[in-house]
C-alpha cells in the first residue's frame, strides 16, 4: 500500500471543496471495507483519502411516516439493522444490510459505500432500487438527486462528478399493503459475492390478492445492477398467482445479461435469476400481506 | 446422542486422558510467539518481486533504480545465490537438484508459475520495500503456459524444463517431456481377475488444485552474523528440514545454520518447504542486519505449495456376491513447476483399503505452470480415494449391496498383501467399518431429500527420526526437550507418554520445543508421525531416566542395581521394604549424590501402524440452485491408542472439514492465460463455520504392535474419505454421479441439465 494523505472534514462544504480541488487524486472513505481492500491490493491508488464519517449529515438515520427514511451515506450496516423502527418498516433493506460481509464488516460497511462502489454484485443496490431509493448528492454546484437505478454507470463507476459526494439515501415510506425482500445466491452460507442477487418490492391491493405494482432489480448479471422494469411492470394489475410470478421471473431472466466467470456461468446465472425472482417475490408478497 | 465416542481397549494412567495443553494459556491470551512476532533490533523488511506470468523466459533484470531508492538496503536476484557461480561440471550429479531448489527460491532463467520469485529487496520498512519493488525492471519473453495435468502430458505441450526426461520405471526417456516420472506396481494377474468378474466398471475422475489454507502466512526472519552464523526464526513444520534446504542452497554446512521454530499457525504439509528463508538470509548477509519477510495471502496461494490437481482412471471387477477380483488405476498428478507430486503415494494408497488378488496401478508425476505442490494431509491419498470410493459406490448400486457390507467383505486386514508388496500388520479397518455400521447415524432413517454416502480412507503413517532429551529437576519435575514442532497438540501428547512411562503426573512433565542446535536431528511434524515417533523417543528417554534413577538409588543405598526396581514412579528395593523413594524424593537428592540426571533417546522407528478412517455423511441438495448442504457427518478412525482423545477428535474433525471444502467448493481457478483468478479467501471458498454441521467422531482403538501404548498416527487419514463420501451422498440425493471435484452448485445444475431434468 502506497502512503497517502488523510483528511477528515466535518462539513459537507469542506469535503466538497477538498474533493473539488484534489480532482481524481482523492478518494472518499466511508467504512473503508471496499476502499482499503482495493488500495491494499493495489487496485486503486489514492494520494489523498477523505474520510467523510465526521460529517453529521452523513450519519443521519431518521424515519418519518410522511417523509420516509433518510439514511446517511456513512451509516454502518449494524446501526441500520439494530434500529428497531427501520428494521420493522424496511425488512427488505435489512435483508441486504444483514448480508454484507460478516459481523465485523457490518460494524463499518455503509450502504452509501456499497452504492458508490458500484459493484455489479453490490447487495444493497437492488434492495434500494426496489424500495425506490433516491441518492442525495452534494457538490460544487449545490445539491441534486439521482435515482438509485441511475446511479451506477459501469463496474466501479458511478454518476458522481468531480467534487460530488453522496450525502444520504432517501427511501419513501412504504405504501399500504407493500412488502420487499432481497435474496442472493452464494455457494457458501456467508462471506461471498453474489452469484446473482434479486431485490423486489410489491404493493398489493387491500384484499392482498392482486398486485398494484412491483419493482424488481438484479445483481451480478450485468456491468451494473439491473432495474428490470418490464419484469416488475408485468405484475401490475394482475392477480397474485404462480403463473404471474413465473412470467415476471422469465422477464427478469430476459433482462439479465451476465458473463461467465469463476463465480458462475451465463446459463447458471440466468437460471438462478428465475429461481430467486420467484423466491423473493413470494417473500415480498408474504410480507405485504403482513406475514 | 453421543457425539464423541472412544471405543477403548486398554486404559492407562495418563495416556488416554484429556489434560490441559501446556501451550494453551499463551495461545488464548495472545502471548504465544509466532514468526511475525520476531522483532530483532534493526530488522529490515523484505519483499519479493514475483513473476506476473505463469511461463516466461527472463531476459533481463534491472535492479538499479530500486537499489537507488531511499530506504532500500539491498536487492537480490538468482545471481546472488551460489548456484549462479557453479558450473554444471563442478556440480555433476547434483546439478539438477540444486538448480531446482535454487530456482524455486529465486528464478534464474525462467519463471515457471505466476508468483515465482524473481528478485527481492530489503528496506527500512515494508512500505518502502513495496514501493521499491515496482522499480525493478524485468524483461520477459512470455511463453505459452500449461496448467492442466493431461494437457501437460501431451507431446506438443509447452515444455516446462527443456532438459527433463521421463524416469520411466528407472529408464530415462529419449526426449524431453513434462512427465517427470512414471511408476507402476502390479500384483497377481489382472486379465485373469477381470475375466473372472461378473461386473466390471470403469470411469475417469478429476480433482482440482487445492490449498491447505493455514491461517498464518509464511514468514521468516534471518540474521547472518558477521561470524558466519546464520540464525533463522520461522514458521515451519520442520526446523531441520529448513536448515537442510537453506544450507543446501547456500552451500554452507548445516551446523552454520540454526533454525528456531516459532509457534505455528497451521501447516497441514504446506509448511515443510522453505520459501523465504534463503532470500532473507542472503539479504541479511548483504546488509548485516536481520531481515524479515511475511507473505500476503495472495502470495501464499500463488507461491507456496498447494496440493496437485489430478486425473484418474479406475477400473474394478467384482463377482455378483461383491467380492473384488481385479483393480486397476492410472493416476496423473501435477507437481507444478518442479517434479515431486504425490502420485506415487496416490497409487500406493488407492486400493489399500481392499484385499484384492489382482491389481495394477500406474502413477505419473507431471510438471506444469503452477506453483510447486507441497504435501497436504495424506498427500495423494484423498484424490485416489475420491476416484476409487466413488466407483465402489457405483458398483454397490449396481449390485444393490450395502456399501459397508461391500467394504467389510473386501476389507484389508492383518496379512493383506498390498499392491506395493508390503504386508499389512495389525490394522483396524474392519473395526472402523463395524463401528460405522453400528453407529446411530448409519442406522438413522433417511428423511425426504437427504442423501447418505460413505467412504473409507487410508494413510500409512510414518516413522523416521526423532530425538528427545529429558532432565530431572531437583523438584522432581521433568523437562522434556524435543525438536518436533507442535502443530496439533504434540507437546501434550508426548508429555503424556513420558509421564506414563515415568509413572509420574502429567503436570510434572514440562515439554519444550527447541531449535536445531539444542536437540538431535528430528524429522518434520508431518506424515502423522510425531505422537508416534517422537512419543517413542520420549518413552525411550524416560526409560533412560528410570535406569539412571535406579543407579542413583543403588548408590545412595549402597546396594546393587539389580536389587532395585522402578514401579509406577517409585524406586524401591526389591526385598527391603524400608528402602523406597518416590520420584520426587529421589529427585531432591540428586544434587548431593552426583548431580542432575538426563535421559536421552534418538529413534528411527519402523513400527508405524497404518491408519484407516470411515466417514458417513448426509447431505441435502437444493434442486433449484444445486447447492449442497452437509447436514450430518460422522468420522470413524482407528487411532491405535488416542493419547489425548480431544486432539485426536480435533484431527478427525479438521480433516473432515478440509475434505468437505475440497469436495464442495475449493479450487484454484485459472484463466486462459494460466493465471490464478481467486488468490483470496473470498473467492477460494473454504467452508466457514456456517457451512458445517458438528462433526461427530468415533475413535476406534486397535493397538499398533509397534508402539508400547499402541499409538498410530491420526493426523491424515481423516481427510481421505470426505470427497467420495460427499459425492456418493450427492448421488443418493440427486441421482447425479459427480466425477469431478469440486462438486459446485454450478456443476450439479449442469448435471441436471445434461440428464434432462432441471
Ligand atoms: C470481508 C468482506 C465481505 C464483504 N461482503 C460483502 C457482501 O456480502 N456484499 C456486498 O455487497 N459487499 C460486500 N463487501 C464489500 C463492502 O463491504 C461493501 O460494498 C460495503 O457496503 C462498502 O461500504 P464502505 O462504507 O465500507 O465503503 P468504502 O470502502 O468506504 O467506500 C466504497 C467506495 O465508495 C466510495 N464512497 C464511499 N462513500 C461515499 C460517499 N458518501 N460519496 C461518494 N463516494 C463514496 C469510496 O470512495 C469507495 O470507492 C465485503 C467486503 C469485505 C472486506
Amino acid at each position: 500500500m502506497e502512503p497517502f494523505d488523510f483528511v477528515s472534514p466535518t462539513t459537507i462544504e469542506e469535503a466538497v471543496k477538498t474533493l473539488a480541488s484534489a480532482g481524481d487524486q482523492a478518494r472518499i472513505l466511508a467504512g473503508g471495507t471496499d476502499l482499503l481492500v482495493q488500495m491494499r491490493a493495489g487496485r486503486r491508488t489514492a494520494p489523498l483519502v477523505v474520510d467523510i464519517k465526521g460529517i453529521p449529515e452523513l450519519n443521519v438515520l431518521s424515519y418519518d411516516a410522511s417523509k420516509g427514511l433518510t439514511l446517511g451515506a456513512a451509516v454502518p450496516c449494524y446501526k441500520i439493522y439494530e434500529d428497531e423502527t427501520v428494521a420493522k418498516v424496511y425488512p427488505g433493506l435489512i435483508d441486504a444490510a444483514f448480508l454484507i460481509g460478516g459481523i465485523q464488516i457490518q460494524g463499518r460497511a455503509s450502504i452509501g459505500g456499497n452504492i458508490c462502489n458500484a459493484a455489479p454484485s453490490g447487495d444493497a443496490i437492488p434492495a434500494v432500487i426496489a424500495l425506490r431509493g433516491v441518492c442525495n448528492v452534494a457538490g460544487p454546484n449545490g445539491t441534486r438527486e439521482i435515482l438509485c437505478e441511475d446511479f451506477c454507470t459501469a463496474p466501479g463507476q458511478n454518476a458522481l462528478k468531480n467534487g460530488e459526494i453522496l450525502v444520504s439515501i432517501s427511501i419513501p415510506a412504504p405504501q399500504a399493503n407493500s412488502g420487499a425482500n432481497y435474496l442472493r445466491f452464494i455457494p457458501r452460507n456467508e462471506m461471498d459475492i453474489a452469484v446473482v442477487g434479486v431485490g423486489t418490492s410489491v404493493q398489493l391491493d387491500a384484499s392482498g390478492q392482486n398486485f398494484v405494482s412491483a419493482r424488481i432489480a438484479l445483481a451480478s448479471v450485468a456491468p451494473t445492477p439491473v432495474f428490470a422494469t418490464e419484469a416488475g411492470d408485468s405484475l401490475a394489475g394482475k392477480a397474485v398467482s404462480e403463473e404471474a410470478i413465473q412470467q415476471a421471473s422469465e422477464l427478469a431472466m430476459a433482462a439479465a445479461k451476465p458473463i461467465s466467470d469463476m463465480r458462475g456461468t451465463i446459463r447458471q446465472r440466468i437460471h438462478l435469476i428465475g429461481v430467486f425472482t420467484r423466491r423473493t417475490l413470494n417473500i415480498a408478497i408474504e410480507r405485504a400481506r403482513g406475514g | 446422542m453421543i457425539s464423541n465416542q472412544v471405543l477403548s481397549e486398554v486404559e492407562f494412567n495418563v495416556v488416554g486422558k484429556r489434560p490441559l495443553r501446556p501451550d494453551g494459556v499463551d495461545k488464548v491470551t495472545g502471548r504465544a510467539q509466532y514468526g511475525d512476532d520476531t522483532n530483532l533490533t534493526g530488522t529490515l523488511r523484505a519483499k519479493v518481486l514475483r513473476s506476473p506470468h505463469p511461463h516466461a523466459r527472463i531476459k533481463s533484470i534491472d535492479t538499479s533504480k530500486a537499489e537507488a531508492f531511499p530506504g532500500v538496503r539491498a536487492v537480490v536476484t538468482a545471481k546472488d545465490l551460489p548456484f549462479a557461480s557453479l558450473s554444471k561440471d563442478e556440480l555433476g550429479g547434483e546439478y539438477t537438484a540444486l538448480k531446482y531448489a535454487s530456482d524455486h527460491m529465486l528464478a534464474s532463467d525462467k519463471a515457471l508459475f505466476k508468483g515465482h520469485p524473481i528478485a527481492a529487496l530489503a528496506a527500512v520498512n515494508a512500505h518502502v520495500a513495496e514501493s521499491a519493488l515496482a522499480l525493478i525492471q524485468v524483461e520477459y519473453e512470455v511463453l505459452k503456459p500449461v496448467v492442466d495435468v493431461r494437457e501437460a502430458m501431451k507431446d506438443d505441450a509447452p515444455l516446462i524444463h527443456e532438459d527433463l526426461r521421463t524416469n520411466d520405471m528407472g529408464e530415462t526417456g529419449d526426449k524431453p517431456s513434462n512427465i517427470a516420472t512414471h511408476m507402476s506396481y502390479s500384483t497377481g494377474d489382472i486379465d485373469k481377475g477381470f475375466a473372472e468378474a461378473d461386473l466390471v466398471m470403469e470411469n475417469e475422475y478429476t480433482t482440482a488444485t487445492v490449498h491447505q489454507g493455514y491461517i498464518e502466512p509464511h514468514n521468516t526472519t534471518a540474521f547472518w552474523n558477521s561470524d558466519g552464523q546464520l540464525n533463522i526464526w520461522t514458521s515451519t513444520q520442520g526446523s531441520f528440514q529448513v536448515r537442510g534446504t537453506v544450507a543446501g542452497v547456500l552451500r554452507i554446512p548445516v551446523s552454520q545454520v540454526k533454525v528456531i521454530p516459532m509457534e505455528i499457525g497451521g501447516g497441514f504439509g504446506g509448511k515443510i518447504t522453505a520459501y523465504l528463508d534463503a532470500i532473507c538470509a542472503v539479504l541479511s548477509k548483504k546488509t548485516g542486519a536481520p531481515v524479515k519477510a511475511l507473505m500476503t495471502r495472495t502470495e501464499v496461494f500463488e507461491a507456496s505449495g498447494p496440493a496437485p490437481a489430478s486425473w484418474m482412471r479406475v477400473k474394478i471387477g467384482v463377482k455378483n456376491n461383491g467380492k473384488m477380483t481385479a483393480v486397476e488405476a492410472e493416476i496423473a498428478m501435477d507437481a507444478g513447476a518442479y517434479p515431486g507430486s504425490p502420485a506415487m503415494q496416490a497409487i500406493v494408497c488407492a486400493f489399500a483399503c481392499y484385499d484384492v488378488e489382482n491389481g495394477k496401478v500406474d502413477g505419473y508425476d507431471v510438471v506444469d505452470n503452477k506453483p510447486k505442490t507441497a504435501a497436504y494431509r495424506a498427500p495423494g491419498s484423498p484424490q485416489a480415494a475420491f476416484a476409487v470410493e466413488s466407483l465402489i459406490d457405483e458398483i454397490c448400486g449396481e449390485l444393490k449391496m450395502d456399501p459397508i457390507d461391500f467394504r467389510l467383505l473386501n476389507a484389508a486386514k492383518e496379512g493383506t498383501r498390498r499392491i506395493e508388496g508390503l504386508v499389512a500388520r495389525r490394522i483396524g479397518l474392519v473395526e472402523c467399518l463395524e463401528a460405522a455400521r453400528d453407529h446411530d447415524h448409519y442406522k438413522a432413517k433417511l428423511d425426504e431429500g437427504i442423501g447418505r454416502g460413505v467412504a473409507c480412507g487410508y494413510w500409512p503413517n510414518r516413522g523416521f527420526q526423532s530425538s528427545v532429551v529429558m532432565t530431572v529437576n531437583y523438584d522432581g519435575v521433568v523437562s522434556l526437550i524435543m525438536g518436533s514442532v507442535d502443530i496439533g497438540g504434540t507437546r501434550a501428547s508426548i508429555a503424556q507418554q513420558a509421564a506414563e512411562t515415568l509413572g509420574i503426573a502429567y503436570e510434572d512433565v514440562k515439554p519444550t520445543v527447541v531449535d536445531t542446535d539444542s536437540i538431535g536431528y528430528t524429522f518434520i511434524t508431518g506424515g502423522s508421525r510425531t505422537a508416534f515417533a517422537t512419543g517413542l523417543a520420549a518413552i525411550n528417554a524416560a526409560e533412560d531416566v528410570k535406569s539412571q534413577m535406579v543407579s542413583r538409588a543403588a548408590k545412595i543405598w549402597d546396594t546393587d542395581e539389580d536389587d532395585i526396581e522402578y514401579v509406577a514412579g517409585i524406586v524401591q528395593h526389591k526385598s527391603d521394604e524400608e528402602l523406597k523413594f518416590t520420584f520426587k524424593d529421589l529427585a531432591r537428592q540428586l544434587a548431593t549424590t552426583g548431580g542432575s540426571i538426563s535421559g536421552r533417546a534418538s529413534v528411527d522407528p519402523t513400527g508405524e501402524g497404518n491408519g484407516y478412517a470411515v466417514h458417513i455423511v448426509d447431505v441435502t441438495v437444493d434442486p433449484d440452485t444445486g447447492k449442497t448442504d452437509v447436514t450430518r457427518f460422522t468420522a470413524v478412525q482407528d487411532a491405535g491408542k488416542a493419547v489425548h482423545p480431544s486432539y485426536v477428535e480435533g484431527q478427525m474433525q479438521g480433516g473432515a472439514v478440509q475434505g468437505i471444502g475440497w469436495a464442495l467448493n475449493e479450487e484454484y481457478f485459472f484463466d486462459d492465460s494460466g493465471k490464478m483468478m481467486n488468490p483470496t479467501f473470498l473467492d477460494y471458498r473454504m467452508p466457514t463455520s456456517l457451512d458445517l454441521p458438528m462433526i461427530d467422531t468415533v475413535i476406534v482403538e486397535v493397538a499398533n504392535p509397534g508402539h508400547p501404548y499402541g499409538v498410530r498416527g491420526v493426523g491424515e487419514a481423516s481427510i481421505v474419505p470426505p470427497m467420495a463420501a460427499i459425492g456418493n451422498a450427492v448421488h443418493a440425493a440427486t441421482g447425479h454421479r459427480m466425477r469431478s471435484l469440486p462438486i459446485t452448485p454450478g456443476r450439479i445444475l449442469e448435471a441436471g441439465w445434461e440428464n434432462g431434468r432441471s
